[in-house]
Order: structure tokens, then sequence, then C-alpha cells
């Protein structure tokens, strides 16, 4: 700091500063803060027994946990157990075709593309500009009875007969999935691949090892703090997703996962406190990746800035 | 360059997934607006082209079907007045937060982080609550979506103007400072205009997570009159929709690729001065880790 920045005093110049940040910290304070814990106060409240709406209880010393203890016998080992397994498996077999599609392509554009660069990464740009359930619509579009999907499969006599895609194939949901999160999955992992510092792999190729033990022991755990970054960017969303299996199974319950419970609590059968017990349960299970987002983001800022 | 000649093989077989998945991601989309120019009312093949569904159908065209285009102004409102607020309070913050050391700060950049790995779904019975038990003086509708698209939006802004302050320096403002300019006048003068990029690129990302926004604006909306279009596209799929869905999300897309263009078109004209790249990439990429 020089000279004529420090002389207004070092309190008055925090205040100054400070002024800056307050709107916009009153107003996550006021309208996220606030509603998560609204959302403590709903599932650890009481019902009121003749409305049989939520009486939420805002002072923690009031807290009753009895409808949580419900959610959480069905979690383990009840009901809502299966769907969270079915959510789970959802889930990583769609970040296992993400990562299997989306590296190679982040790697091409990154470090193998030359000339071509420039066009890819706005061809995989493309997508964030095109709406999530447009993007699902046009599947649904494809996938129909008499859809383009069935019409070339036919061509092709890889079978006789059109596919009912869209008749809650947990198969079809994993597809949507992986082709709707792909996008948020490559840019991270993009721009990861792209920072590696090239001496070092053509430090390795000159010292003998083959193009694929450069990429196995230089490139790939140099790419590890992008893929995991770029993994838990697609995980958080794709846990809390119920639109993308309802979409494309027509509401299938065999595809349930457990953003339908939650909105069906909420929404459909006015039972907030078990809603909100849900969500406070997904928000543990998720606690972990949320937390390790936070932590590399904040080292890294750290870092930047220093 | 040997390195490169050397690993042709397995360069081409890279260069085949790569335009395969370009081909995959986006060949859908463009049916889909194909789909659109139906004349007929089929969802799933390509009939002869019309506007029937823009215009020409009578009833249950976008222009005709109040439900469609209602819903297409609500998307578009909610978009700019989402843009409005939330860009000048993230970037206000941004400054703020960068500048500002003390343990207060450290814990509101952590806070500012959160909505950013906040699953949707949280966010949409978090915000439905609050609302419905706490601040019940909140008109229903859309002036709870525009806050809900606030909350959710702000945090993009200030990572990506937060980014762009790292690499910018404290020093031309320092300078500024030296050469008498005070704190505001410094900031406005000196600080904003070489922000400018970054805030175009936030408003490009505000207003394109607002438009595709669904989770919140769907926990939030009172009815037809306050669903977006999104909305419509989700529940058009279980009843018999026709083409005019499909007609529906190409106008749609249509604005963002429009808005989208222009803002890279002044972002450009903004930042002639040196060879910076500051494009949306960057700031998604800055954005996503």
């Amino acid at each position: 700091m020089t000279a004529a920045i420090t002389t207004a005093g070092p309190r008055r110049r925090t205040r100054f500063w400070a002024a800056f940040a307050v709107p916009g910290v009153g107003w996550l304070i006021a309208f996220f803060v606030v509603s998560v814990y609204a959302v403590m106060a709903v599932a650890f409240g009481t019902i009121d027994p003749v409305l049989r709406t939520a009486v939420p209880a805002w002072n923690p010393l009031q807290w009753d946990f009895g409808a949580m203890s419900d959610v959480l016998d069905r979690v383990f080992g009840g009901d809502l157990g299966v769907v969270f397994v079915r959510t789970f498996r959802f889930v990583a077999l769609s970040l296992a075709g993400c990562i299997l599609i989306g590296y190679p392509v982040a790697y091409y554009v990154a470090r193998k593309a030359g000339k071509r660069r420039g066009l890819l990464l706005v061809l995989l740009v493309l997508p964030f500009w095109i709406s999530y359930l447009m993007r699902m619509l046009a599947w649904t579009n494809l996938l129909q009875l008499d859809g383009i999907v069935n019409d070339v499969l036919q061509f092709l006599h890889l079978q006789d007969e059109p596919h009912n895609w869209l008749d809650g194939n947990w198969y079809t949901v994993v597809f949507g999935l992986t082709y709707g999160y792909l996008p948020f999955f490559i840019l991270p992992l993009y721009s990861t691949l792209e920072r590696i510092d090239g001496r070092l792999i053509e430090a390795g190729r000159d010292l003998g090892a083959s193009s694929m033990q450069t990429f196995f022991r230089i490139t790939l755990p140099l790419s590890v703090p992008g893929l995991m970054a770029a993994s838990v960017i697609t995980i958080l969303p794709m846990f809390g997703d119920y639109y993308t299996n309802t979409y494309l199974t027509s509401g299938s319950p065999k595809t349930e996962m457990v953003g339908n419970q939650i909105e069906s609590y909420l929404l459909g059968t006015s039972q907030p406190q078990t809603g909100a017990s849900l969500v406070l349960v997904l928000m543990a299970f998720l606690f972990v990746l949320m937390a390790y987002y936070l932590y590399t983001t904040l080292r890294q800022q750290r870092m930047a800035e220093r | 360059m040997s390195v490169l000649r050397r690993k042709h093989g397995s360069a081409r077989w890279l260069a085949l997934i790569t335009w395969l998945y370009v081909i995959w991601s986006l060949a859908p989309v463009l049916v889909a607006v194909r789909i659109s120019f139906n004349s007929g009312k089929s969802r799933s093949s390509l009939q002869s082209p019309s506007f029937r569904w823009y215009w020409g159908d009578p009833t249950s065209s976008v222009w005709h079907d109040e439900s469609l285009h209602t819903a297409l102004f609500n998307t578009l409102q909610l978009a700019a007045l989402c843009m409005l607020i939330a860009t000048p309070l993230g970037v206000a913050m941004a400054i703020g937060l960068h500048r500002w050391r003390s343990k207060v700060s450290t814990g509101a950049n952590g806070l500012m982080l959160v909505p950013i790995v906040t699953p949707e779904i949280v966010f949409g019975v978090a915000l439905f609550l609050v609302f419905t038990e706490l601040y019940s003086g909140v008109p229903s509708g859309m002036p709870r979506q525009l806050i809900g698209h606030i909350t959710f939006t702000m945090s993009f802004v200030v990572v990506i103007v937060r980014g762009r302050l790292v690499a910018i320096g404290d020093q031309y403002e320092e300078a500024a400072r030296d050469l008498g300019a005070t704190r505001l006048q410094a900031i406005r003068l000196v600080l904003l205009p070489l922000l400018a990029p970054a805030i175009f690129a936030s408003v490009m990302v505000v207003f394109a997570t607002s438009v595709d926004d669904f989770v919140i604006s769907s926990f939030l909306t009172t009815g037809a009159s306050t669903d977006t279009v999104p909305i419509k596209i989700y529940s058009g799929a279980r009843g018999s929709s026709t083409p005019a869905l499909n007609a529906l999300a190409t106008v749609m897309l249509c604005f963002t690729l429009l808005a989208v263009a222009l803002a890279a078109w002044a972002m450009r004209r903004m930042s002639r001065r040196g060879g910076e790249d500051v494009g949306t990439a960057g700031g998604l990429a800055g954005l996503s880790g």
C-alpha cells in the first residue's frame, strides 16, 4: 500500500471498504442465511393439530426432533432409503459418463486443438446459453416412439421395433443427466488442463517417456484438482435434480430421485415438515463436497492475492 | 513441435471424440428448433416448414396463446430486473471484499461462496418456506421470484469481478490516488472502466442463469400468470403438447443469443486497448474453479 491510501487512517479505511460489501452481505444474510434457518425451524418445529400446517420453531431451545427421527428411520432402511440409493446410483453413473466423455474432450481442446481451439471453445460454451429444459425438450422430441432415434436405429437394423425410451428407464435418466451436465463438467477441467505447463510434458518426453507414460505420470496427476472441481460442480446440482428424470420419464415413480420426494412433500401433499427434514438430510450428505469446494476456492483466492 | 507430430495417432482419436461430442451436444437442439417450424402437430418428425406455431395458429401459437407469451414476458422481465439489481450489489460487494481485510470479511467471503455450491432444490425449498413462514409480507409471485433469482445469481457476479480485481492489481488505483483523486473518484474513473469486461461478463451470466432457472421460479410461482418459460416447457411435456413449446423455447433461445452477442460486442469495444482475453469462457471457467 502506498502512502496516499494509508493517510486516511486504518479504521476509516476499513469502514469505507466495508460499506461497499454491506448491502450484498446484508442481502445474503436476509435471504440466504435466514432462509436456510427457516428450513431448520420448520423441520424441527411442530404441526398445527387443526390446520395441519407447519408451526416453525424459531427458538432452537424449543426444537423438536420427532419428525426428523421419523425421516431418518425411513432413510436408513425404509422407503426413502431406496430413493437415496437410486439417486446415488444415477449420480455415480452420470458422473462416470461425464468423466469418460468430458476428459478426452477437455484434454483435446486444451492441449491438442491448435488453430481450432477458439472455435471449439465457443462450441463448448454454447450449451450454457441454451436453456437446460430446452436441451431436455430436444431429447423428448428425438426419443418419441416415432422419433428420429428409433428411426435411425431401425434403419441401421439395430432394433426391429421402436423402443419406448421415455417409459421410466433408468438408462434414459442417466443419459439425460450426463448430457445435461457435461458442459458444466468440461469447462473447469478445461481451464486446469490448459494451465498445465507444457514444458513439464516436453521434459517427460525428452527424458524418454512414451506419450502414454507422460500422460499418466504428468498430465493426469496435474489435472486432478480440475477433475475434482469439475466433479463437485456437477455432483451437487445432480443430487438435487428432480426435473431431468421427471421430464424424460413422464414422471415415472420407477426413476424417482430424492428431489422428487422433497418437491412432492412441499408442493404436492403439503407436508412441509417432512420435506424440510429431507432437505436437511440431503444437505448433510452433501456437506463434505460443499466444504471441499469452499476450502479449495478460498485457498486459491488467498494464493492469487498474495 | 516434434512432440506433436509423434502424437498424431492419438490426437486424431481425441479430435474425433471431441467433434462427435460437439455434434451430440448441439444437434438435438437444432432438431428441436426445426420441429418448431413444423406445419403439423408432430413433435417427433420433421414436417413441411411453416410459422404455424409462432403466429399462424389462431389458438395455440406463441403469439396467440396467452399463457405462452405471458411466460416469455415474465422470463425476460425477471431476468432484466435481476440483472439491474444483482450486478451492482455484486460488483460493490466484490470491491468491498477485495480491500476490506478483517475476520468479518473472511466470513463474508466464505458466505458469498456458499450459494454457488447449494443445490437449487435447497434454494427453492428455503425461499419457499421463508416466504410462507416469515417474510409473508412480500407479495407472492414475481417479487418473490425476483428476490430468489437475485440471491441465487449475486455470488456469480462477486466471483467474476473479484477474479478481475486480482488480475488488475492495486497499482492503477494507487496511482490515481497519488495524483490527487479521492477514493470514490479513483473507483469511478479508474477501477470501474478497468472492470468493465468483467461486469459485462457478469451481466451475461446473470441473464443466462435467471432465464434458465426452473427450480426457484417454480417453487415461488403462483400459477399461470407468474409461470416462466422453463416452467412452461417442463409442464408442457406431460400433456398432449404441440410444437408451440418448441417455438417458445426457440424464441427464448434467440433472445439469449442476441443478449450474449450484444454483450460480447460491447465487451470487445471496451477492452480494445490490449490483447486481454477476459471473455465469457474465461469468466465461466473462473467461476467453476
